[in-house]
């Protein structure tokens, strides 16, 4: 354990205070539930520690030795050594909040090197120093809308098309806002890739849109008529990107969009069941003075030397406290230094490469195993990104506990989302995944199909 | 610290000047002293718009803080004073005259009488 | 000499870490929707390190030095927290993967759910918040759910400290919440007369911290929250502060109804510059149905010869999903190893060296500097960093001193309610070394306040860089760097 004091330290501090024990500190504490005798285990030494967090460890199944077709909104993409060396430098991991600038120019420096390169990528104003993750920044842009509507616009549009955790979160967030109605993403209005039946649902109450690109089933989308269409009516539009795909595709920044958030996950994060992950938040210079969240500046010193500082903080909670519109804190700190070192180590290059990689072979894995009899890709007609959906013929669960058998993870049930999509499998397939593992994937698919 | 006369004030600092039935308002000086240097001014009305006292004018932004100002007066918006927002260290150098900030039409002059005059605001702002 | 930004070490052509050529047959690419510019730098693999581990150098650190923030809680970040958390059988794991395969994971959530129960006295724990701010939103989504659900439509009214951390009424005004300020009485305490009158059919609850951010112990804690049951209300404790509490006294027994945990103040999670954190939020039995979904739990106890299995439930009334997947699952299992190391005499030993820490440092410098509130302490205290016949010093200046010491500030100007406010926590893995080094520096800073001021003001001398130009960051907003010409070139 980790408290480095002696007998005799504590004697002498004991004595520095005026007291005869330590239990007199704790004198106002309720008598009757002081010192409660609390049910946990035996404290264990670091190498037993270890030790019981390594069998915990080996007892589950990963994506490093099954084959896994798992995305859905967190991606298995390799990660080179370098950028966690960096993250296990105790100067960054260690540190606080750089609320003292003098003392924290290495993380401010980060900090603004990842915000430049976030808005050089989605082609956006301004981004702000991350919120946790791709959902909850998606919700604060929905927060974002209604203050800067000053609530007279009521309704936020979403595609069906968007993760559906997104839009619970939106949810969530905005269960106690009344008077706003979140809406569009109803099965009626469906998930064409025209989008029509979404466009015909904005009018002058629409405070937002929100868009996937590529969107939860991986298709790239056009989105400019949309955002024609959600200007031309005032309302603002919000596109949540897979900063991978960017990669490759227009920015959405481009096409018009006056606010992009999204999951940095894909950027030098591993999978981690789920977290910590990075939420990337980018707008438009006209919205910049409604981010919420936390913002690096570029300044001088009183020598006139360059420095960064955190800044616009009259926005944030600590000033503004009940008037702030967010009450977001902190920000993804390591997880954004994990990005800006994942983009700077692939460089122009290397990410061009990662997104073009995983959109060929995400092709080809769609076009063997679409091609199995039995076997059809859903929204086929539509070009798609890393992801695809694949309808079997089979139930679904046999075809994932077949695949199971040969240490194959199939994908995400979209059944569980989607009712129109009952069976159906969204696969998602990275720079990792070999064409040997996809003509073996084939082959095992054949077998559900003879059996 | 300066407290001009012929001004009416209130409690949340800030200052009315009336001429002619049309109200000037800005925030005091003791307001502009305790914000520190002021960023940005950004304003919750527009022209034409019908105010109550006490309803959202503008929120000023500084480095270290943020702050409501309110309307001490009912009536309608003439004038947004546009040039603070491109320059708005004028609220801290001029608090009285460059730094203004709207312009109303009263629609209740009696509403005057309930706010402070230039002595009973300093002696206010003195025992804070 | 500054540290140049990646752009401008970038150059055309370097090429970094590369990928294999593609060894799938080639599909031509969706031209209506390619990018034709890629403004990324381009720097070769040994200049980003060489760049990245210069700016760590420019970094203060727990690693470096001691950092007394007030309810920062910045005590050793244990290092064999980092090594379990990149455990392959951890980081490799997807978050849609079938639960038969990672049991490990929801083991290792169920049980820190249940040690997190037992160390607060809940009767359920969620592990989805990301941070503390969202526990606290959280917390306040179940307090406004609760209400809505009897029908209580009226309670919107939430009482909050005038010493509570500015996220409190930020979290209650994100959901439409009226914030009435509780003024604190002369011994630090909640003013309970002040209480008493707010306490009607209108108030949905109370925000508490406790130790507040004055590290005092609410002398009345108890009656505090009778008195807002009687009321109809719930109260909330905001659990920033817990490292005084463990294995001392449980929040749940004195009467609290929900609360968050800082994972990253509390159970030594690092900071990480920022982030990331975690939040989780404990109720008690009667909200255990608004938790967020899913919540982790035993789906079968198991049998001698079978281990139960974990999986997922649903609460009924759940206020819903906060964030995608299931919480900081890395931050999880550092707090699961830390808690395992420390068992309950492990935990009481922090809290009662965390007091003694700080008992023992506000006792060496409460004749130097003014203490508001003459109380024993818990694990932090505040003093005034100011003189009144030296009006032209104030906490800003002391704080920027310390760093010419080689030390990082405390806190300052927090809580709102004293004047020049420096608030310090030493925690319990600081030495007697450490702290005496601190309380001489302190000493001696505040003889330099009275025989040579200019070194305040002027400090700090020694850092990387000296005080930084706010305004000018303000008005002269630069948020971004822009690639230089040569990289916007089409690809």
């Amino acid at each position: 354990m980790f408290t480095p004091h002696s007998d005799a330290d504590v004697a002498v501090m004991l004595k520095s205070i005026g007291v005869e024990n330590v239990g007199e500190l704790f004198k106002e504490i309720p008598a009757r539930f002081r010192y409660p005798d609390l049910n946990l285990p035996p404290a264990l030494t670091e190498m037993e520690a270890a030790d019981d967090l390594d069998s915990i460890a080996a007892s589950n199944g990963t994506t490093h030795d099954m084959l896994s077709f798992l995305g859905a909104g967190a991606y298995d993409h390799y990660i080179p050594a370098a950028v966690d060396m960096i993250l296990r430098r105790g100067e960054f991991y260690t540190a606080y909040t750089p609320y003292q600038p003098e003392i924290s120019q290495g993380t401010l420096q980060a900090i603004f090197e990842y915000q430049s390169l976030i808005s050089n990528l989605t082609g956006m104003d301004v981004t702000n120093a991350s919120h946790y993750d791709g959902a909850t920044a998606a919700a604060e842009a929905a927060i974002l809308s209604w203050h800067h509507f000053k609530g007279k616009r009521k309704k936020v549009l979403l595609s069906r098309a968007v993760n559906p955790q997104y839009r619970q979160v939106i949810r969530t967030y905005l269960q106690a806002t009344e008077g706003l109605r979140i809406e569009g993403d109803d099965q009626e209005t469906g998930l064409d890739a025209d989008l029509k039946r979404l466009i015909a649902q904005i009018d002058n109450n629409t405070a937002l849109v929100v868009v996937q690109y590529p969107d939860f089933f991986g298709r790239i989308i056009d989105y400019k008529p949309l955002i024609e269409a959600a200007h031309a009516e005032g309302a603002l539009v919000a596109v949540a990107v897979n900063p991978t795909a960017l990669g490759l595709l227009t920015p959405p920044g481009d096409l018009g969009a006056d606010i992009v958030v999204g999951e940095g996950q894909p950027l030098g994060i591993p999978l981690s069941y789920g977290g910590p992950y990075l939420g990337l938040f980018s707008v438009k210079e006209p919205l910049l003075r409604k981010l919420s969240g936390r913002l690096v500046g570029e300044t001088t010193d009183v020598e006139g030397k360059l420095a960064y500082v955190l800044t616009l903080t009259a926005r944030e909670q600590h000033i503004r406290r009940e008037k702030a519109s967010s009450n977001i804190c902190s920000n993804q700190g390591l997880m954004t230094l994990a990005s800006a070192v994942y983009l700077t180590l692939l460089g122009k290059q290397g990410f061009r490469q990662v997104a073009n990689l995983c959109y060929q072979k995400a092709h080809y894995a769609a076009h063997v195993l679409a091609s199995l009899p039995g076997f059809d890709q859903v929204f086929s007609e539509t070009p798609f990104f890393h992801e695809f959906v694949l309808r079997p013929s089979q139930p679904l669960d046999e075809v994932l506990s077949h695949l199971r058998e040969h240490d194959i993870l199939g994908g995400y049930d979209l059944g569980q989302d989607y009712p129109e999509l009952q069976g159906c499998l969204l696969m998602a397939v990275t720079e990792k995944m070999r064409k040997t593992d996809i003509d073996f994937t084939r082959e095992v698919l054949m077998e559900v199909e003879n059996a | 610290m300066l407290f001009p006369e012929g001004l009416k004030y209130q409690k949340t600092d800030e200052w009315v000047k009336v001429e002619d039935g049309i109200a000037t308002i800005g925030v005091s000086d003791y307001a502009q002293d305790s914000l520190s240097d002021v960023v940005y001014v950004e304003f919750a009305v527009d022209p034409n718009d019908d105010v109550k006292a006490g309803d959202n004018l503008a929120t000023i932004e500084s480095v270290k803080a943020a702050a409501e100002v309110l309307f001490p007066v009912s009536g309608t918006v003439l004038e947004v004073n546009q040039a603070v927002s491109d320059a708005p260290e004028s609220i801290n150098k001029s608090p009285y005259e460059a730094g203004w900030l709207v312009k109303v039409k009263l629609s209740n002059p009696a509403e005057l009488d309930n706010l402070m005059d230039a002595q009973a605001y300093q002696a206010y702002c003195q025992e804070r | 000499m500054p540290e140049p930004t990646i752009y401008e070490l970038s150059s055309p052509g370097r090429k970094g870490v590369l990928f294999p050529a593609s060894d799938v047959p080639e599909v031509a690419l969706p031209d209506q929707f390619l990018r034709t510019e890629l403004p990324l730098p381009e720097m070769a693999e040994v200049d980003t390190v060489r760049h990245f581990t210069r700016l760590s150098q420019m970094n203060y650190a727990i690693d470096l030095g001691f950092y007394p923030l007030g309810s920062c809680t910045m005590k050793y970040n244990p290092k064999i927290n980092e090594t379990t958390a990149r455990l392959p059988g951890f980081a490799y794991t997807h978050p849609f993967q079938p639960i038969d395969t990672v049991q490990g994971n929801l083991y290792l959530m169920y049980t820190l759910q249940e040690w997190l129960k037992e160390i607060s006295g809940f009767a359920g724990v969620t592990l989805m918040p990301a941070a503390g701010a969202q526990g606290e939103l959280t917390g306040m989504l179940i307090i406004y759910k609760y209400h809505q659900d009897r029908g209580d439509f009226k309670r919107k009214r939430i009482l909050i400290p005038d010493s509570a951390h500015g996220t409190n009424p930020a979290s209650s005004a994100m959901i439409g919440m009226e914030i009435v300020p509780l003024p604190s009485d002369a011994r630090g305490n909640v003013d309970l007369s002040a209480l008493k009158e707010l306490c009607d059919e209108n108030l949905a609850g109370l925000m508490l911290t406790n130790p507040n951010t004055l590290g005092l112990f609410d002398e009345h804690v108890e009656e505090v929250i009778q008195m807002v049951h009687a009321a109809g209300g719930l109260v909330y404790g905001d659990g920033a502060n817990l490292n005084a509490l463990l294995g001392i006294v449980r929040p749940g027994d004195l009467g609290f109804d929900v609360m968050h945990f800082n994972l990253h103040k509390t159970f030594s999670t690092p900071h990480g510059g920022g982030g990331p954190g975690s939040g989780p939020v404990a109720v008690r039995q009667e909200l255990l149905e608004y938790l967020p979904d899913p919540v982790v739990s035993m789906i079968d106890s198991g049998s001698e010869d079978c281990p139960p299995l974990y999986g997922f439930t649903h609460p009924s009334r759940s206020i819903g999903r906060v964030k995608a997947f299931y919480g900081h699952f890395g931050m999880l299992v550092r707090a699961y190893t830390y808690i395992l190391m420390h068992g309950k005499d492990g935990l009481r030993d922090i809290a009662e060296k965390a007091v003694l820490n700080a008992n023992y440092m506000m006792n060496r410098l409460k004749s130097t500097y003014t203490l508001p509130y003459d109380r024993s302490c818990m694990h932090e205290f505040v003093l005034e960093g100011y003189w009144k016949d030296l009006p032209d010093v104030h906490a800003l200046d002391i704080a920027k001193r310390l760093m010419d010491y080689k030390f990082h500030p405390p806190t300052n100007y927090f809580p709102l309610i004293v004047h020049e406010a420096l608030m310090i926590e030493p925690t319990e893995t600081e030495s007697r070394e450490t702290l005496d080094a601190f309380c001489d520096a302190l000493i001696n800073i505040a003889r330099e306040a009275r025989e040579q001021p200019e070194l305040l003001h002027d400090a700090p001398h020694n850092t990387p860089v000296r005080r930084c130009d706010e305004l000018k960051a303000a008005k002269d907003l630069v948020l971004c760097c822009y690639p230089l010409e040569e990289l916007q070139k089409p690809t």
